[in-house]
């Protein structure tokens, strides 16, 4: 057991937890955050993805030690004050989703695509987003709604 | 058939022992409030005659105005959870926002058999339209009273009733209703709305469910967390039939806090948290007696063929040998289809806390009600000691109808006096899923002297008969099928098997409309002419002619090197045509596909946008089965554990998707869940063909058997 500090969805968290136990899990037992999702357990769906310093990790692959001192989001972080993040309107706008399972992942993976690249091609989306898995076959709609956002973003709003 | 191919369901259970007696149905209407209730006078479709026929369905108008809609069916993405609201708020002239849905709720919903089988709109939503319909009259009826003015003069807007007379008498439903629960049987039988009357039904209406989907509000099953809730996980054999030789549970036990529990065949750590859970399954040492591998993923087709029962005719007409007498031309055609995995984003999941003498059930389930006849019969429990939850299901797609894992929780929490939660990993799900059956199909199908279709002899083995009668001028034909799609009792397939998003069809499309291409090419007709030379049924003339428009392209005797396909099916009252354009990479085999356009009638439209939602997920999804997906096994083991090797469609599979409604309110709506995934095999393997002039018979299509079938036609 250890002590690990880090920020979450903008707040300081302090846990005495087993260092060697997955972000992942952590999450959503001991934070009760469930908007992050087990899908696969291997890195290989991405329905676990949250942001970690802004940047798209997942989190079934992390290590709750690696993440001291860093500042989480999690779906649940992603709106402000309660307005949405312009990816989340874009999802809503473009009904980007079917069962929602992926959808937190998807999305946050999203804003990490655009924090990188404000202005991404619809190839670059594809590229940056092909981890990602999504059974319903909502895709289409998935980049479509990344480029409006991008396009909301534009605008300056957020990002 | 044994198989109930009319159904993508699991064997039925007794719907008696689910069917709510009046007074209890009261005494429930009055946990949650009163309000008015509306006994639906079921329709009664001949393919649904084993439901209850007293309130099947039924909806509340509560003291606050708003409209619950209570249905035993599930939402697991096919969006059902706003076209169902779009239908009531439609028929009662409600704005849809003031629609609350409760879903597959065994306590508070009607009995329901299970979300399957693209039923929802058809059945469900034509009997809460009569509902509502039944509604709107006896809140006339009361609002007549109220306001002493004769019905007829009576009009309903936005939840209030008007006196067309005097605009200033008015009643809205709450003032109506009083919190009063209030019964009454209509004296005459009313009529829901016609379709022109609709304004909600027919609108593109964004998902209802999004906003909770976009900010983690959303709840699942494994999202649900109750003080001193347990996590299991549970002791799987490497294979199925495996049994258990030597056990030896103490590093296990050493993982802190862990709850060994074993009972029979059932071994299970439990934790505070999932991952010790794991981490104390891993620790057990045990090992297994595997049963000797006989069959596996190369040599099914013919290990099926050999085990198939005998055929049954499931149609027939004309004579067999004059048609052979007519056939200038035949053309002989064996297609194979591998496993396929239901894969849902969210695997199986269940939460079960029993108190007392009652217990309550969260699940990820297509299936509540027959979730709760069985884990009842597991405790022991009278069904109404039993109530069971449906929060948002991460995709189904025909998989979710067991609840094996409900089971297991069921008997974890008895056995440990806790709140259980069993949440499988990939690996489990992968392993306990009922696969889409491998199937082989064999045809034999001919041409006169003037190239028109006069023989057809169709023998299924294994796929379910779904789809599998021609829809065209076929004048000699038959069509057999042996096994269904679980496998009708036979002990052929190593592993269970069942309902794969439109089961059975996707097959028999495949096969049909692969061996119609291949008679057009050998007739030297373009395959869009060819087909309709033999069609007559005008809906799906119109769905082939609308996709031919928006396609743009002008199809030619195959091969014409542009890698051009067409398929078209009807589904249970869908009519589909699917138009592709795909490139192959020659060297490898591998197939680009660049260009979808889907036409589909589903009758009158509620959701424009949900429909369409769905015509891209068949589209996107069918693109798995026909290029990649094919679980591997040997025996019992199933080789493929996680996405790894187990691919699914990506981004960068996508090709452009258009989709066409082609508008028939007409006829009142039909399923949609399912239709557009069932043409896509043969849409792929025609357009395959009009690219390389090489036909391939065996789904998935991976490069690696395009680019032997292309070395072995050069």
């Amino acid at each position: 057991m250890a002590t690990v500090s880090f920020k979450l969805n903008g707040k300081s968290v302090e846990l005495d937890v087993d260092e060697a136990r997955t972000l992942l899990w952590v999450l959503r037992t001991d934070l009760a955050l469930t908007g992050v999702k087990y899908g696969c357990g291997e890195g290989l769906c991405g329905a676990c993805t949250v942001l970690v310093n802004g940047e798209a990790v997942l989190s079934c692959q992390t290590s709750i030690q690696d993440i001291r001192g860093t500042e989480v989001v999690t779906i649940e972080g992603l709106a402000q004050d309660g307005d949405l993040h312009p990816v989340q309107q874009a999802f809503i706008h473009r009904d980007a989703l079917q069962c929602g399972f992926c959808t937190p992942g998807m999305i946050l993976k999203a804003c990490s695509v655009l924090s990188e690249n404000s202005q991404p091609t619809q190839d670059e989306i594809i590229a940056a987003m092909d981890d990602n898995l999504c059974r319903c076959g909502s895709h289409v709609r998935i980049v479509e709604a990344v480029q409006a956002a991008a396009r909301l973003m534009k605008g300056g709003k957020r990002g | 058939m044994k198989d109930p191919d009319h159904l993508a369901s699991p064997p039925p259970y007794p719907a008696s022992s689910s069917q709510m007696t009046r007074r209890e149905f009261f005494k429930r209407m009055g946990l949650l409030g009163g309000g008015i209730v509306v006994y639906m006078s079921v329709g009664d479709p001949s393919s649904w005659a084993e439901q209850p026929t007293d309130f099947n369905a039924f909806l509340r108008v509560g003291a606050d105005g708003r409209i619950a809609c209570f249905t035993g069916k599930i939402e697991m993405g096919q969006g059902i959870i706003t076209s169902l609201a779009q239908m009531l708020a439609d028929e009662l002239f409600v704005p849809l926002a003031s629609v609350d849905m409760v879903m597959g709720d065994t306590l508070v919903c009607p009995y329901d058999r299970g979300t399957f089988g693209s039923l929802t709109t058809k059945y469900f939503g034509a009997t809460l339209r009569q509902a509502a319909a039944e509604a709107r009259a006896v809140l006339i009826q009361m609002a007549a009273e109220k306001l002493n003015a004769p019905p007829d003069q009576l009009n309903v807007h936005d939840g209030q009733v008007i006196d067309s007379l005097n605009t200033n008498q008015r009643v809205t439903y709450a003032e109506l209703t009083e919190g009063k629960i209030v019964e009454r049987r209509l004296k005459q039988s009313v009529s829901p709305l016609p379709a022109y009357r609709h304004t909600i039904s027919g609108k593109a209406t964004r998902r209802t469910d999004a906003g909770q989907k976009v900010t983690g509000e959303a709840r699942f099953t494994g999202d649900i967390r109750l003080p001193g809730m347990l996590y299991a996980k549970i002791l799987r054999p490497p294979a199925h039939g495996a049994t258990l030789r030597s056990i030896n549970l103490e590093r296990a036990e050493k993982v802190k806090g862990v709850k060994i529990i074993r009972d029979g065949d059932l071994i299970a750590t439990l934790h505070k948290y999932p991952d010790e859970a794991q981490k104390a399954l891993e620790n057990i040492d045990v090992e297994w007696e595997e049963p000797e591998l006989k069959v596996d993923n190369r040599n099914i087709f013919d290990h099926l063929v050999h085990s198939a029962p005998p055929a049954e005719i499931i149609t027939q007409s004309g004579s067999m040998e004059a048609g052979l007498n007519l056939a200038a031309h035949t053309f002989e055609s064996v297609y194979l289809n591998h496993y396929v995995a239901h894969a849902p984003m969210e695997p199986h999941t269940a939460v079960v806390q029993i108190e007392d003498q009652k217990a309550t059930v969260w699940a990820s389930t297509q299936t509540p009600f027959r979730a709760q006849q069985e884990v009842a019969r597991t405790l022991g429990f009278e069904p109404r000691q039993v109530h069971v939850m449906t929060p948002f299901v991460g995709g189904g797609f025909g998989g979710k109808t067991r609840n094996q894992q409900v089971i297991e929780a069921a008997r974890l929490a008895r056995l440990s006096r806790k709140p259980v939660q069993v949440a499988w990993t990939r690996k489990e799900e992968f392993f306990y899923d009922a696969f889409r059956p491998a199937a082989v199909i064999k045809v034999r199908s001919g041409l006169d002297r003037d190239f028109r279709m006069v023989y057809w002899d169709y023998d299924n083995y294994f796929a379910g008969s779904r789809s599998s009668k021609p829809f065209y001028d076929i004048p000699h034909r038959r069509v057999s099928a042996r096994g269904g799609w679980m496998g009708d009792g036979s002990q052929a397939h190593p592993f269970p098997v069942g309902a794969w998003r439109g089961p059975g069809s996707n097959t028999n499309v495949f096969a049909m409309e692969s061996q119609i291409d291949v008679m057009a090419a050998a007739a030297h007709a373009d395959p869009l002419t060819f087909r309709l030379s033999h069609l007559k049924d005008k809906r799906m003339r119109n769905v082939l002619n609308a996709a031919a428009e928006k396609f743009g392209h002008r199809f030619a005797a195959a091969p014409s090197r542009r890698g051009l396909g067409i398929a078209c099916t009807d589904y249970q009252g869908t009519y589909v045509a699917t138009m592709a354009q795909v490139k192959v990479d020659e060297s490898s085999g591998a197939v680009r596909v660049q260009r979808v356009v889907c036409a589909q009638d589903t009758g009158e439209v509620i959701n424009p946008e949900g429909v369409r939602l769905q015509i891209e997920g068949c589209v996107t999804m069918g693109m798995g089965y026909v290029l990649r997906e094919e679980i591997r096994f040997r025996g019992g083991k199933i080789l493929d554990e996680n996405f790894d090797t187990y691919e699914l469609p990506r981004f960068s599979w996508l090709p452009k998707i258009e989709t066409v409604l082609v508008d028939n309110s007409d006829i009142p709506p039909q399923g949609c869940g399912e239709p557009a995934i069932t043409p896509m095999g043969a849409v792929i393997a025609n357009a395959v063909y009009d690219a390389v002039g090489v036909r391939v018979y065996e789904l998935p299509m991976t490069p690696a058997r395009i680019k032997r079938a292309i070395l072995k036609h050069s």
